[in-house]
Parts: structure tokens; sequence; C-alpha cells
């Protein structure tokens, strides 16, 4: 498993304290686990997805990442309803260990409040709650 | 180092039976029909399914080669913590087989099947004993399906009470079916650590006890061996606020004929007959999960209920507080049978059964515990649990050595549970273990801790014995490929 | 004790390892008040020999001879080759697989059980096994409750076998969810048409061959599922009728279930039977109970191993759609066996077989004064309404020479009165249709 200074985490998305990471382009929030969870979870086999047009509040459960061994819920970093899944994830679960920024995104929100992400954690914050 | 007792052998490969497949054969002897062709509406029928066609010759060999790819207690120990695998006697397969028993018709007359309700009264009355209770129940197929139904009695009580409960106690050393068991029946787990010597303390379970809780599951001894000391406190605490104490009884082989769970404030028992009754374990199933009651929840149990009068045996189906029932006929009356004999055999030998079962455990946790990193240092009973701690440093696991140990002949023991205990190694020899053959089991894991340290490799590649090595169990879960 | 190696000399060993005084010593930690004072009141220990006479004596006071019932047990021939393989002790005394390398033989045994049932009931998934029918049936209900949320209810026909009801009942009733019945016609399938006024439900579940042996129109149950958004489920008692009928995944069904006995399995006084649960592609993951997949090892040989486990209770634990552990592992790989005997040409002609025998004994009781209330295709079973005195003429066949002539209905279905369900199989010979015959003419 990774130390914490060999992860990776941008810049440019916010992150929750349940490993999610989010990033608002227009008025679309696109939400993936962050680096620091698929380490953890270790080699992922299957993703389970949200239907489209699905509605969530904050901190509701919308899926579950699975390795052989164990799954992980996923929470709503906020309130919205789901205009996209990444259908990739289907037949490869992996791209969200290869390239869980890119590629291995879980899906895109519309959200309530686009403000809502303002409240969310900066690196720095996300970092302070990993090193505990 | 000794010689190990495994070595290859002539292994065969063998194909998938629709790979050996030819048409026009058949293994199956067809009656000859003596009655007129009737032939249903062809828009209702096919030509049958595209079964595998192969010689009562090509079966044969097909499955006994398969059998040589298994690891069977029958080959050698199989010391799987929890799971209590002891030898299957083989005349309890002869009574089963008996064909009285076989082609015995479930919904047959009572005066037609008085012979197999005798025997499942008497084994109710046994395991009565055995456990304590007041009333058991053969209904159950499984030990969770035991589980359910002891929560479902559970659930029942309360409702007759008027006042639905919402939540269980769980202890974190608690098999993961009590959990799934719970909330099949609403209720909420409410998961509560043990204490550092890894018992429940009275405290634990009084913090979180109230007047919405059903009750507690806990399982004594618990899955770390160890003898829950406090069990009747905290059964007092849980009945002062009207809760129920249910008992995964996973681990009676360890107190048969030493404690009645019944006397101590258990109000209700699952049993494992596959595990403490002998009965095998048959790669996954069947088993048994019998349950017994005190005898106040003895109305809330599956019917029909099998008396006793002075006629002969019957079945009571007139029980308006039963739960119901849990299994289309009356349980898994082929492992009933098997359990019967076992219990016959045995008399009051049981509990020298369990003493050696217990004597085999400490006597292997006293000669590994400079070996193996022992997760709690207190009197064991049936089974001991170390951890991989010792082996850290070589970058050996716990799966390495469990892999390592089928090498030497044996099957590993229940390896990362139970859970408290990280890397944990969960050994349960049981009686039926000879000292020589607890000290081949020792030695082998003497030798593979010595080769963590000094070729650690060997640990990290193994097995290199059996048919196929490790598995990419990964790629299994991405792609499922479940059917050929 | 002959199950007991240990020598005196071993145990006083064993103890000064273990620095115990006796084997008394060893449950110290158990509190004095805990501890059983005395013996258990158990009968002395048999030899294996007065175990033999003793067991003999039970096997023996039970005293059916011909079997004209079946209602979810029935009767078939078991090819000696079956029992004998099944007994190999490396597949009867090994432990669910969890260790792949030494386990492959019940791991490719499973694999080939799966595919063979997906293959007879046309469905894409099929479980390593479940407990029975009706337990089977009532994991499909709770599986139905789970994919639709909103809906607290499921409709099942009334001719779903009275007791697989039962269990669903006991498994749903403290979730709070409900199991409305579905009527029955006339001519003895099941009235859909109520459905129509009937609130959302998760799930339409019909049995076919149904209760009373008649088989049912899927075509219409896929509808009615449609019409409610609701899952279509089809369970059956009797296995081997799907070597002759269209399989309910042509159908569309989304889970099938079944009981598995009739594949290689002894009645056994109703068990341990072989629950069979199968389900679409799309419902993988909703399949309570293990699983075995196809994998390569790290040699990349081919192999087999238990698959999707996140599932299941050891590590979903209270999230877990089912408590199952244990399954009826040795019975489907029996079924599996007895599947591979039969084969393509064995399943269907004794599948035919047996609907012949069955024609044979309901015409045959027709000429003896019994009727027939419906007029429509069964498989292995069928009701025929009794002339005058049968009930009275049944006991006495019964306690005098161990014959079951037919099932009574009148307790599942009080409207039915006089009603009796048949049942014959290629156990069955002429000459005993004919000698039942003989015995119940009025």
């Amino acid at each position: 498993m990774k130390e914490i200074n060999e992860l990776n985490l941008p810049e440019d998305v916010k992150y929750t304290d349940d490993h999610e990471w989010v990033k608002m382009d227009g008025d679309i929030v696109t939400i993936g686990i962050t680096d620091y969870a698929q380490d953890q979870l270790g080699e992922i086999v299957f993703v389970e997805l949200p239907e489209v047009e699905d509605s969530f509040g904050q901190g509701d459960e919308f899926g579950t990442v699975e390795s052989v061994k164990a799954v992980s819920e996923m929470y709503m970093p906020l309130a919205g309803e789901v205009v996209e899944v990444n259908a990739a994830l289907e037949d490869a679960p992996e791209l969200v260990n290869t390239s869980c920024y890119d590629q291995g995104w879980i899906m895109k929100i519309k959200p309530q409040n686009p403000s809502d992400v303002e409240a969310l954690l900066d690196k720095a914050a996300y970092l302070d709650t990993l090193r505990g | 180092m000794t010689t190990p007792t495994a070595t290859t052998g002539l292994i065969f490969n063998e194909p998938l039976l629709w790979e050996k497949s030819r048409d026009g054969r058949c293994g199956l002897s067809i009656p000859t029909s003596d009655v007129p062709s009737s032939p249903l509406d062809a828009t209702l029928t096919t030509g049958g399914p595209n079964l595998p066609q192969l010689s009562e010759v090509d079966v044969t060999r097909h499955y006994t080669r398969l059998s040589q790819w298994n690891f069977g207690v029958d080959s050698g120990m199989y010391p799987l913590g929890s799971c209590t695998m002891k030898y299957n006697p083989k005349t309890n397969e002869v009574q089963a087989a008996r064909p009285g028993f076989t082609t015995a018709h479930p919904m047959a007359a009572e005066q037609l099947t008085q012979g197999a309700m005798e025997l499942m009264y008497n084994l109710e009355q046994d395991l009565g004993e055995i456990t304590g209770m007041d009333a058991v129940t053969l209904q159950p197929a499984a030990g969770a399906h035991g589980e359910l139904t002891g929560m479902l009695v559970i659930h029942a009580f309360h409702a007759k009470n008027g006042k639905q409960r919402s939540k269980i106690i769980i202890p974190d050393t608690a098999h993961g079916t009590n959990p799934a068991s719970a909330s099949l029946c609403g209720y909420e787990s409410i998961n509560i650590k043990s204490g550092e010597n890894g018992i429940l303390t009275p405290e634990a379970v009084a913090a979180v006890m109230d007047e919405d809780t059903a009750g507690i599951m806990i399982t004594n001894p618990n899955t770390l061996g160890l003898f829950e000391e406090n069990i009747q406190e905290i059964a007092d605490i849980v009945h002062a606020k009207g809760g129920l104490v249910y008992g995964d009884g996973a681990n009676m082989n360890a107190i048969m004929g030493i404690v009645q769970p019944g006397k101590i404030g258990i109000d209700v028992i699952h049993l494992n007959l596959h595990k403490t009754f002998s009965t095998p374990h048959g790669g996954g199933g069947p088993g048994s999960g019998p349950i017994g009651v005190v005898s106040k929840l003895a109305p809330f149990l599956p019917s029909p209920r099998i008396s006793k009068t002075d006629k002969g045996y019957s079945w009571q189906f007139d029980c308006p507080d039963t739960i119901g029932r849990m299994l289309t006929f009356h349980g898994h009356f082929g492992i009933l049978v098997r359990a019967y004999a076992y219990i016959r055999t045995m008399g009051k030998g049981l509990k020298l059964a369990s003493q050696l079962a217990v004597l085999n455990a400490n006597y292997i946790k006293a000669e590994l515990r400079d070996t193996l990193a022992l997760a709690y240092d207190r009197p064991c009973m049936h089974e001991c649990v170390f951890s991989d701690k010792n082996q850290q440093p070589y970058h050996v696991t716990t799966l390495d050595m469990a892999k390592r140990l089928m090498d030497y002949g044996f099957h590993p023991p229940t390896v990362y549970f139970p859970l408290v205990v990280q890397g944990a190694i969960m050994i349960e020899p049981t009686e039926t273990e000879s000292k020589e053959t607890i000290d081949e089991f020792i030695q082998a894991f003497k030798d593979i801790a010595k080769e963590a340290e000094e070729t650690p490799e060997l640990l990290q590649t193994a097995p290199n014995l059996p048919k196929v090595k490790r598995m990419d169990e990964v790629a299994a879960a991405r792609k499922p490929c479940l059917c050929g | 004790m002959r199950y007991l190696p240990h020598t005196q000399e071993d145990i006083t060993e064993m103890l000064k390892v273990t620095g115990h005084s006796s084997l008394e010593d060893l449950f110290s930690s158990i509190p004095e008040s805990c501890r059983l004072k005395g013996d258990l009141d158990l009968p002395d220990a048999l030899t294996e020999w007065e175990l033999n006479d003793h067991m003999e004596g039970l096997a023996a006071n039970m005293a059916a001879t011909k079997v004209f019932i079946g209602a979810g047990s029935y009767r078939h021939h078991i090819p000696s080759a079956l029992n004998y393989l099944l007994s190999r002790s490396e597949f009867a005394t090994a432990y669910t697989p969890y260790q792949p390398e030494i386990s492959q033989g019940t791991l490719q045994g499973i694999y080939e059980f799966q595919s063979m049932i997906t293959e007879i009931l046309g469905m894409d998934v099929a479980t390593a096994s479940h407990y029975d029918c009706g337990t089977a049936l009532a994991e499909a209900m709770l599986i139905a409750l789970k994919k639709k949320k909103k809906t607290k209810k499921v409709a099942v026909s009334a001719l779903v076998h009275p007791h697989h009801r039962q269990i669903i009942n006991t498994y749903l009733s403290p979730s709070g969810y409900e199991l409305i019945e579905i009527p029955y016609n006339p001519d003895g399938t099941t009235d859909l048409s109520v459905l129509d006024a009937m609130e959302d439900v998760a799930a339409v579940a019909v049995q076919s061959p149904n209760f009373f042996g008649v088989i049912e129109d899927l075509t219409k149950v896929r509808a009615a599922a449609d019409a409610k958004k609701a899952l279509m489920v089809v369970s059956f008692t009797e296995a081997l009728s799907y070597g002759l009928l269209k399989n309910p995944g042509s159908f569309g069904a989304n889970l099938v279930c079944g009981e598995g006995q009739s594949f290689g399995i002894s009645q056994s006084f109703g068990g341990p039977g072989l629950g069979i649960l199968t389900g679409t592609k799309k419902l993988m993951r909703d399949l309570p109970g293990r699983l075995v997949g196809r994998a390569k090892d790290k040699d990349g040989k081919d192999g087999f191993v238990l698959t999707l486990s996140t599932r299941e209770q050891h590590i979903r634990r209270e999230k877990a759609s089912s408590n199952i552990c244990s399954n009826n592992g040795l019975n489907a790989m029996a079924a599996g066996m007895y599947l591979a005997f039969a084969g393509k040409k064995g399943l269907h002609e004794l599948a035919v077989l047996n609907h012949d025998k069955a024609v044979f004994l309901k015409q045959t009781l027709e000429g003896a004064g019994f009727t027939a209330p419906f007029d429509t295709p069964f498989f292995n079973e069928f009701v025929l309404k009794a002339p005058p005195g049968f009930q009275a003429r049944r006991k006495q066949l019964e306690t005098e020479k161990g014959i079951l002539a037919g099932l009574p209905l009148e307790c599942y279905y009080p409207d039915l009165k006089d009603h009796y369900l048949f049942c014959a199989t290629e156990v069955l010979s002429r000459q005993d249709i004919e000698n039942l015959a003989k015995e119940v003419r009025p």
C-alpha cells in the first residue's frame, strides 16, 4: 500500500472524508473515488453504479466498489440527480485502480446547490484527514 | 525436518463433461415402457436439454478423477477453526442409506413413518439433554438457517408480548452469519467490542442493553476459542431488560457434557450437526441446524412439531404461536440419522470427545506459542488463534503459510477470521486427531516458520504439490464465467 | 471409543505439555457455576453391531410399499454408480472449497452442475445450490423486494406448493412484507386476470408444473409480470419435467427456483433435497449463495474458484441479502452426476416415460370411478375426484397394505373435498397401476 506522500491528490478537485473526489464543470459535477480509496481496496473487480435520473441527498449511499474480499460504499458528496454513469467500468472496473481521476470516474450529477462544492475539502484539508 | 506426508501421485487431467460427450451415448438404464405412449401437445415440449452424452464408464471415471483433486477429512488433518472437521464415521452412512429411510415419503401417513418419527423424537430429546434446553426443533437446514429460525423465534416472542424491539447486540467476535440473520428479522445490529483479554465484559453489554433491544447474539466458546466467563452476568443484564440471549452453538464441540447452555442463561441455541455431531460437510453441505429453546419459547418453534403419545408418534399442526414453516418438509432427515447414529455410538463418551478436543487445541497452543504469535494468551477451548505477526519481518503472510501447509499434507486452518485478530490463523484440531498426527502438524508449522526466515519465496509461491497453483481470483471476479 | 485415538500415555504426555493436572483441569476457565454436575443423561453407548440392530429396527418400522403421491418428493430410480461415486470421501468429507488448490474436484463438479442447470432451465446463472425449493423461492421473493424497494408485496399463485407459500410467509412477515395469493381458474391454472385489480407487487410467482400437476401458460405469466413491472418468478418441484417441457427461461423468466430432488437424490423423508436458484445475467449479483467460476492459476492453468463472494454474509454482514452459508453442495454434486449419466437422450426419454405412466394411471383410475376436474395438460401429477367411499378405502389401503393412494387436497384447498393429487413415475409398473385400480374400485 502507498505511503501518504506517494498518493496522487490533484489540486483541481475537491475531496470528502469518505474518500470521494468531485470536479465542477459548468453545472455538472463529476464524482470518483480518491487514489487513497482505490489503494486501500486493492484490485477492484466491480463497481455498482446508480441509474441515470436517480436522485440522492448529500451523504446518501449511491453505489459500491468491490475488491475480491471487500465491499466499500460510496456516499454522495452533495445532493443531486445522476446525469451520466461511467459505463466503461462495467467491463473494466480496473480503470478505477489505474486512472481514478480520469478514465476511472464514477458518475456525473447535476447538483441541487452547486455552491455546496465550496464546502468540500481541498487537497490540504483532505491530507489532514488522512494523517488523522 | 521430517519427511512430509504429502507427495505427488498420479493425478489425471480431466476435461469438462461436455468435452467428453459423444452423440448417442447414455449412462442411465431407462426402464422399458409397459404403457401406451401419450405425447403432450407439441407446443408445450422440446426434445430435451442439450446435456452431455456419456456412458456409465465415462461418468464413473470422470468423477473418480475429480475426487482425486480434493482433500477431505479422510485424506488428512483438516484443522479449520470454527468448522469442527472431525472424522465422519462410516457407520453413519450405512444407517442413513437404509431403504426404509431413503425411500420414505415425507407426506406419508404417520403410521407408515413411525420409525423415522421415533428417531427424530429421540434425537430431539438427546439434543435437549446435551444443550440443557426444554424443546428442540430439527427443521432448520443448516447453521445459518437455525440461526435465522432462532432469531425469528425471538422476534415472535417480542411480538407476542405486545412490543417489538428494533435492535440486537452482536459482539465483534461473532460469526458473519449473525448480523445477516438479525437483519433478516429487521433488527439493527449493535456491535460491541470484546474486552482486552478477548472476553466480553458485562459493562460493555450493560452500556447498550435497553428496552428497545431484543437481546444479544453470543457465541460461547467464542470465535477466539475462549469461554465467555461472564455469560451468566451478561444473561442477567439482558434478561432484566426483557431481552433474550441467543447462543451460537457452532462451538458446542468444546463443551459437551461440561456446560449445558440452557442452564447458564442462554434462551435459544442452534447446533451444527455437521460440526459437533460428525455428519460430513459434503464440500459445502447439506448440513443441519436444529435449535433448542427454553420452555417459554417452545410455542414459537416451527411447525409441525413432533409428539409422542401412547399410540405412537404424531405431527402437531395446531401451534397458534409458531413462526411458521422453515423448510418444505421435516428437516434434513438424512443428516439427522447420521447425527443420531453418532450420539448413540458415543453415549456419555461425548464428554470425553470434548475433553480431548480441548486437550488437542491446548497442546497445539503450547507447542506453537514460540513459533507463531498468540493472539490472546488465555486458556483456550477447542481452538486456538495465532497471527502472522512474527513472520511479518520476512514479508510472509498468513495466506503464504496456509498455502505452504498443503505441501506438507495438511489442510490449512481457518485464516483471516476472526476479524478482530489481524492475519488470524485459527486452528481447531478436533478430538479425532491422534497425538502423532498433531505432532507432525506442529513440526510442519515449525519448519514453515523456519522457511519463512530462510527461504520466504518458498512460501510466497506455495503450494507446489496440488494440481493447480494459486488461482487468479481477481480475473475470475472481474469477468465471471459461471457456466460452460 | 474407536473414534478417539488417544491412549492414556498420550493424554498424560499432552497434559504435561499444556501444564494441566487432568482433563477436567483444562476447563478451569469456566466458572464453577456454569459447569454441569454429573454426567449427561444419555443412553449408554452402543457397539457398531448393536447400533445396526437398533437402526434396522427403526428403518423397518417404515411401512410404505407403493407410493402414488409426489407433491414435492418423487420416487425415481437412482443409478448404483451414482451413490458409489457420491460416497467417495474426498467429496463427502471436504469442507466448502475455500482453498481452491485442493478442492478442484468439488469446484469443477459444481461448475458442471451450474452449467447443466442453466441449460435445462434456459437461464444465465445458477447458484451452487440452496436448501430446497421452498427456501430458494423465499429468497427469490426477497430479491424481488430488494429490487423494487417501494413495494412491500409479492403475488404468489395459490398453486405454488402450500408448504412453499408457508415458508415465504415465515421469511417475509418480520420485515413487514406480504404475500398476496393469486387464486386459480376452474381449469387448474393460475388466474392471472385478478392481477389487473391488484396493487403494486415486486414479483409474480407461479409454479409449473403447478401443485395440481398442471403445466402453466408461462407466456401469460410474463405478460402479467410486465403489466405490473414485476419480476417473473417460476418455481417447480418436479425437476424431471424439464427433460420434456419448454423451459421457463424461454418464456423470459427473471428468476427460476426449483427442487432438484428428482435428479438422483433419495427422498429420505423429505430432506436433504436440493434447492435450485437461477437468474438472468442482470440479476447475477443479487443471487444469494455460492457461485463457482472459471479461473486460471498463476502458471496459466485452467481451474475453478468460488467467486463473487462479496455478495455473501461473511463479507457483507448485516447488509448481505441472505445469511446462507452451508448449502446442499453434495446433493448438487449428486444431481450433476445424475444428469451426466442420463444425458440428453436419457433425461428426455425418462421424462416422456413419466408422463406416459401418469396418463395411464389417470385413465385407469377414471375407469375405476374417478373423475377429472381439469382437462389441462399435466406432467406426472394430476388431480382426481374420488368416488364415494374412497376416503375409507384409502385409509384401509394405507394401514393394511402400505399403499399411498393419492394425497387429499381438502386440507390445503377447502373447496376441493374428495379431490386427491396423484403421481406416477417410472418406478411404477403397469401392474402396480392396475392393481391400484382393482383395490379402489367402489
